[in-house]
């Protein structure tokens, strides 16, 4: 047994929130933890909950009831140690790439380093787009511009990454080397890694382990580890393992839609 | 084989009407020749008409005319009329701007003030400016300032909404982001929510430009002895009806500029912020 405590920690959190049509539980008993340099995938349908996870864990939301808790520590607010990657790239428009990935630090404190400059290039550099430093969001493909959006939340050098369905927006392909993109970048600079999708087999192929929620009010109903080999490629996809993980997924999560 | 050629053969016709656009087509595809043609033709059918039916001069006179009342009176004399206008118009409107952006950012904040103000800045905006005019210089004398303050009144209210508007128009991401960095709120207000409101707040300053020209002329009609309101005024009641057209003229120059120097000055200075053009 380990002593260091779990990265996050949910442990029996309620979620309810207050709409001008009346209450809505959006999460019900969610206990789960993930391990420090872990990726884990958090599968559902949509409206199921997953974001609120999200957002319990950044801490821009608290728990209506239960704990959260982050390195041992309940949260009470935002910690700088936690990185958020869309949905949408949502980049500044007036803003040059470079501009946009310092822009945490420039945000936070009102001003910008040369090392801060020189960070915000290598991880330019890191997402593949070294020499578009100079451009505007609006020159860079979809893809692109998510690569932004990660390096943006790599910025502050979090220990924890924060995904919400971050390739969701983007077609097939590029959704498919973004997943490799992003996998190469934690094995390289390893980060406790939450990752919402409603993609099964990106679930499967990312994540050493996938949470699946069911129906409102979300909750935890399986948790799976993903036992392929690591790194991971276009290869896995042709495991046959990989094929038994997608099944057992797809058959659970259509069973609970019945 | 014979399948490419027939594909070869059938693409050739439809470029031949390309090759040869009509007179029309071209017209239509250039931007600047269609408006310009029509105006041309207006003006034209405006001065044909004058002299056919023998319009008097005094009910609508022939544009060849207006052009006459422009040396009715110097240069100076004219200069001295626009600027009085211009003037008013220019301090009241960026007085306006002044004012209209702190009460937007402070409506976009709270929803409670947003509920009580926004009722009252509708009643303000139903007012018809030209009937509140008289009451405002009874109020504040025959100085610079009721002047002001009419041309404030006509402009403000297409600048609050808009930058409330555009205050709120914000990627909820962003404002998460900005929460998750717990920066201080000044700095969500000036590094995210005012850049993103730049569509919105250039549409109303284009509004608002034009109107200031009007609240000017309004506040002129009522009490002034400058001004190029004042002039059309003065020239109606002694009859000099080209003189009040030529000054009419000068004043729909003026808020053509006026609109054109927005316009520049968010291409030039916020260029990310035009719509994207089609391709």
């Amino acid at each position: 047994m380990t002593t260091t405590p779990a990265a996050i920690r949910f442990s029996d959190v309620g979620q309810v929130f207050q709409t001008k049509s009346g209450t809505v539980e959006a999460l019900r008993h969610v206990d789960m933890s993930i391990d420090r340099h872990e990726f884990v995938a958090v599968l559902g349908p949509s409206g199921c909950g997953k974001s609120t996870l999200l957002r319990l864990t950044s801490g821009l939301l608290k728990p209506t009831s239960g704990k959260v808790e982050v390195f041992g520590l309940q949260i009470s607010e935002p910690r700088d140690d936690i990185g958020i990657v869309f949905q949408r790239p949502t980049l500044l428009p007036w803003a040059s790439i470079e501009d946009n990935v310092v822009f945490p630090v420039r945000h936070k404190t009102g001003s910008v380093s040369a090392a801060d400059r020189e960070t915000a290039r290598k991880l330019l550099e890191k997402v593949n787009l070294k020499g578009f430093e100079n451009r505007l969001p609006d020159e860079l493909s979809g893809g692109m511009q998510q690569r932004v959006g990660i390096a943006r939340a790599l910025f502050m050098d979090p220990d924890i990454l924060l995904m919400d369905e971050p390739f969701s927006a983007l077609d097939a392909l590029t959704r498919e080397e973004m997943g490799f993109e992003l996998l190469r970048i934690w094995e390289d600079r390893p980060k406790t890694v939450m990752f919402i999708t409603h993609s099964i087999s990106e679930a499967v192929l990312l994540a050493d382990r996938v949470l699946v929620m069911g129906e409102r009010p979300g909750s935890i109903v399986e948790n799976l580890t993903i036992d392929l080999p690591r790194p991971r490629s276009m290869e896995t996809s042709n495991n046959k393992m990989m094929h038994d993980y997608v099944g057992h997924l797809r058959s659970l999560l259509l069973k609970r839609a019945a | 084989m014979s399948d490419t050629s027939a594909v070869s053969s059938s693409s050739a016709p439809p470029e031949a009407p390309l090759a040869k656009p009509s007179l029309m087509a071209r017209a239509l595809a250039s931007p600047g020749l269609l408006p310009v043609g029509t105006f041309v033709a207006i003006i034209a059918v405006w001065e044909i008409s004058c002299h056919l039916f023998s319009i008097p001069s005094y009910i609508l006179p022939a544009p060849s005319r207006i052009l006459g009342g422009f040396d009715s009176i110097d240069t100076s004399r004219w200069l001295a009329h626009v600027w009085g206008t211009l003037r008013v118009a220019l301090i009241g409107y960026f007085a306006s701007i002044f004012v209209a952006i702190p009460i937007a950012i402070a409506l976009a904040r709270s929803p409670v003030l947003s509920r009580a103000v926004y009722p009252i800045l509708v009643v303000v905006q139903s007012t018809p400016v030209v009937a509140v005019a008289p009451i405002i210089i009874v109020a504040l004398g025959s100085g610079d300032l009721p002047r002001v303050v009419i041309t404030c009144l006509i402009t403000f209210f297409p600048l609050v909404v808009s930058t409330t508007t555009g205050l709120m128009a914000t990627p909820p991401e962003l404002i998460e982001l900005s929460r998750s960095l717990r920066a201080p709120v000044w700095r969500e207000i000036s590094q995210i929510r005012l850049p993103f409101a730049i569509p919105y707040i250039f549409s109303a300053l284009k509004i608002s430009v034009t109107l200031a020209v009007i609240g000017a002329v309004v506040a002129e009609f009522v009490a002034a002895d400058k001004g190029l309101g004042y002039f059309i005024q003065f020239s109606t009641s002694m009859f000099k009806v080209q003189q009040a057209w030529a000054g009419l003229v000068i004043l729909v120059l003026m808020s053509l500029v006026l609109f054109q120097i927005v316009v520049a000055v968010q291409k030039i200075w916020f260029p990310w912020s035009l719509p994207k053009e089609k391709i």
